[in-house]
């Protein structure tokens, strides 16, 4: 594959000696316009790489913070064509932060695979991440997705060990995401060492940069496992803070989509302190 | 055993597919979960005392073989084909749920897990769950749908005295798929000591072949049976479909056998034109939920719809990948019974013959009351009746205004 924004990003950060900041949020939440300033304020604010949730009604893999963040964007009459306008609108005026669409599969299959990456791709999306398609199934989403110029980023998990691992790297690019946790997004119980020992492990393996997420959630959290790893990756307090700013009738507010690039700034801020010598 | 290259019955291919259904679509924690399960149970199915001690089991403890009835009195009523019902109602705990879960829970204990999980719907399958974890001392939570756990209540109460801990999940309509979403994230979780005790066949390879040769039972025991009665088979095979457990369990001993119609029976709801149902095979399209391709109800995003069904036990968006199959290559109908078919069979079955059945096979029923009239006095179809009805007396009651 051709270098890739994903790719440019990662190389930039590691020049700078720190870990990029990766921020999770879900595509219309809680509305199209909300959602889509608060997309447009992420690179100000200090996300490095975006990740973008495509809602899925079915989110198995997400704890409570993103389903309802999937539900307030499904009730908002959110659709896949209105995610990838929205990435398009992102574009216009910006030509450097990557993007990466995030979640499930089924979204993708019925507007068919081949399509679907073509779509993406020229809309501006530089990678996926789609939790339910494992390597056994490579050819259907994610050989078609290189094959269009989108990086197919995997998820490692502590459950992932030594003999698998080649297999979930083998078509990997951009960088691989590993999932601190057994478990579902929002998950408390983040173990800097076990993180920092399993991102080592994994680096035996590939020379890709590796970004941690599922349960960081402080500036600190950012700092510490950003002493490891080359990204970290934050969803669930960004889409409750989202949460905690609506009004009684669960609508945006003027200090819906600061709340989430102040939150961005303070954990840019911790990222940055985990700069490395 | 070589199996013929031209049987039906050879299926999941290496990678758990029928065709293009099937498979396994699971976050990468679960992964070598299900690679480990699928060890497991090939190594179980070589392994005469496991096939010894379900077989122990089923006949002590369940109470099989199930009887193969001849249901006089409703062949005379209908005036057509010779009906026999496969009494799996008869079963300890009231339904087939039981074969797979005891199968299931051997497994569980031959892999060393010793907490066990399971989604239900009309809560037939948390009560098997239950009873097998009561009876071989593992802790047991059970997932189930807000919605079932009211209209369902008679189980809730059931599981809890087995010890169960049952967990009402509130999301989306408060259904099966949101139980089944629920138990899969509880599975993420506690990836080291816990079982996912699947009920239905359906979810990631291995789990659609694990539960379709546990229910098999019921399919090997009616050729048995109707050979020994009839000197024959039957012209046609008939069961309700929800996940689809009880209909591949009857259907995959009769699938090499062309003179034998295959008939399975989806939840009509209120009726195919809105989204009042639970046909995926009739209304839905191909997509990828819970693990599986498979025929689902969704919307043109790809979204799950929320079905409706009078019977729980039906009321699930998607069906097990190798009924999708048997759709496809022709070799099994899907016909929808609406509501109040099912509810019509589950009084005249009641009425006629003294038996009280559940209102998924009552679905099943309401096919057959179709299809008897329409074949020969001396053609035979057999229906699986696959639960009984007690769990469903208090919403019959209410449908019928009777007040309990
Ligand atoms: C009596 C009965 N029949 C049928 C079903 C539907 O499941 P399946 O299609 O897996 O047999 C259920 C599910 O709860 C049930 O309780």
């Amino acid at each position: 594959m051709t270098e890739t924004r994903i790719d440019r990003r990662f190389k930039a950060c590691a020049e700078q000696g720190r870990p990029a900041l990766v921020t999770f949020i879900t595509a219309g939440d809680p509305d199209l316009e909300t959602s889509s300033a608060i997309l447009k304020a992420l690179p100000a604010a200090g996300a490095d790489v975006i990740e973008l949730g495509m809602p899925f009604s079915d989110p198995m893999a997400e704890g409570v913070p993103i389903q309802l963040a999937t539900l307030r964007a499904l009730h908002a009459g959110q659709t896949m064509n209105k995610t990838l306008d929205m990435v398009r609108e992102f574009r216009k005026t910006d030509a450097d932060t990557p993007i990466i669409l995030m979640g499930y599969y089924n979204p993708i299959y019925v507007r068919e695979p081949v399509a679907f990456v073509k779509e993406a791709k020229e809309a501006g999306v530089d990678g996926l991440i789609v939790v339910d398609i494992p390597p056994e199934a490579d050819d259907e989403l994610c050989i078609p997705a290189m094959e269009a110029g989108l990086n197919f980023i995997r998820l490692a998990t502590p459950t992932t060990d030594d003999k698998r691992l080649p297999a979930v790297l083998a078509n990997t690019s951009g960088f691989v995401y590993y999932v601190s946790v057994t478990g579902i997004t929002g998950s408390a119980n983040l173990n800097a060492t076990n993180v920092s020992e399993a991102v080592t492990r994994i680096k035996g393996h590939t020379d890709l940069p590796v970004a941690v997420g599922f349960g960081i959630k402080t500036a600190e959290d950012a700092e510490n496992i950003g002493r490891k790893a080359d990204g970290v990756v934050v969803g669930s307090v960004l889409v409750n803070a989202i949460k905690d700013s609506l009004d009684a009738d669960g609508r945006a507010t003027e200090k819906t989509v600061s709340a989430v690039t102040d939150l961005v700034s303070s954990l840019a801020e911790g990222a940055r302190r985990a700069r490395k010598a | 055993m070589t199996t013929l290259a031209n049987t039906m019955r050879s299926g999941p291919d290496e990678r758990g597919h029928f065709g293009i259904f099937g498979g396994r679509y699971v976050a990468e924690t679960l992964m070598p979960l299900i690679l480990d399960l699928e060890k497991a149970y090939n190594d179980a199915k070589a392994d005469p005392e496991f096939k010894r001690e379900i077989e122990t089991l089923n006949k002590h403890y369940t109470g099989r073989p199930s009887p193969l009835y001849f249901a006089e009195r409703l062949t005379e009523h209908l005036g057509g084909a010779k009906i026999y019902f496969k009494r799996d109602e008869l079963n300890h705990t009231g339904s087939h749920k039981i074969n797979n879960c005891l199968g299931q829970i051997l497994l569980a204990k031959r892999m060393g897990k010793t907490r066990i999980i399971a989604e239900t719907g009309a809560g037939q399958h948390g009560v098997a769950t239950a009873t097998v974890c009561a009876r071989f001392g593992l802790p047991c939570v059970v997932y189930m749908g807000a919605t079932d756990v009211e209209r369902q209540k008679p189980n809730v109460f059931r599981m809890k005295l087995l010890g169960a801990e049952i967990v009402p999940v509130t999301a989306g309509a408060g259904t099966l798929k949101d139980a089944m979403n629920e138990a899969l994230r509880d599975w993420v979780t506690n990836v080291d000591d816990t079982y996912y005790l699947i009920g239905t066949a359906a979810g990631p390879h291995p789990y659609p072949e694990i539960v379709r040769d546990l229910q098999s039972v019921i399919g090997k025991e009616t050729r048995e049976q109707i050979l020994e009665a009839e000197g024959r088979l039957p012209d046609a095979i008939v069961a309700a479909v929800g996940g689809g457990s009880n209909a591949i369990g009857l259907f995959h001993p009769f699938l090499d056998d062309e003179s034998v119609q295959i008939y399975g029976v989806e939840a009509g709801g209120r009726g195919l034109d809105g989204h009042e149902h639970c046909a995926s095979l009739t209304a839905g399209k191909p997509g990828v939920l819970h693990g599986n391709r498979t025929y689902l109800l969704q919307d043109d995003d790809g979204q799950i719809l929320e079905g409706h069904s009078i019977s729980a036990g039906l009321d699930y968006p998607g069906i097990g990948p190798e009924h999708s199959w048997l759709k496809e290559v022709g070799r099994a109908k899907y016909v929808p019974i609406m509501d109040d078919e099912a509810l019509e069979a589950f009084q005249m079955l009641t009425k006629v013959e003294g038996i009280i059945p559940a209102l998924e096979p009552a679905h099943a029923l309401a096919q057959v009351i179709k299809l008897a009239p329409t074949m020969d006095k001396n053609q035979i179809i057999v229906m699986n009746l696959c639960g009984r009805g007690d769990k469903d007396v208090f919403t019959v009651g209410g449908m019928l205004g009777f007040n309990l």
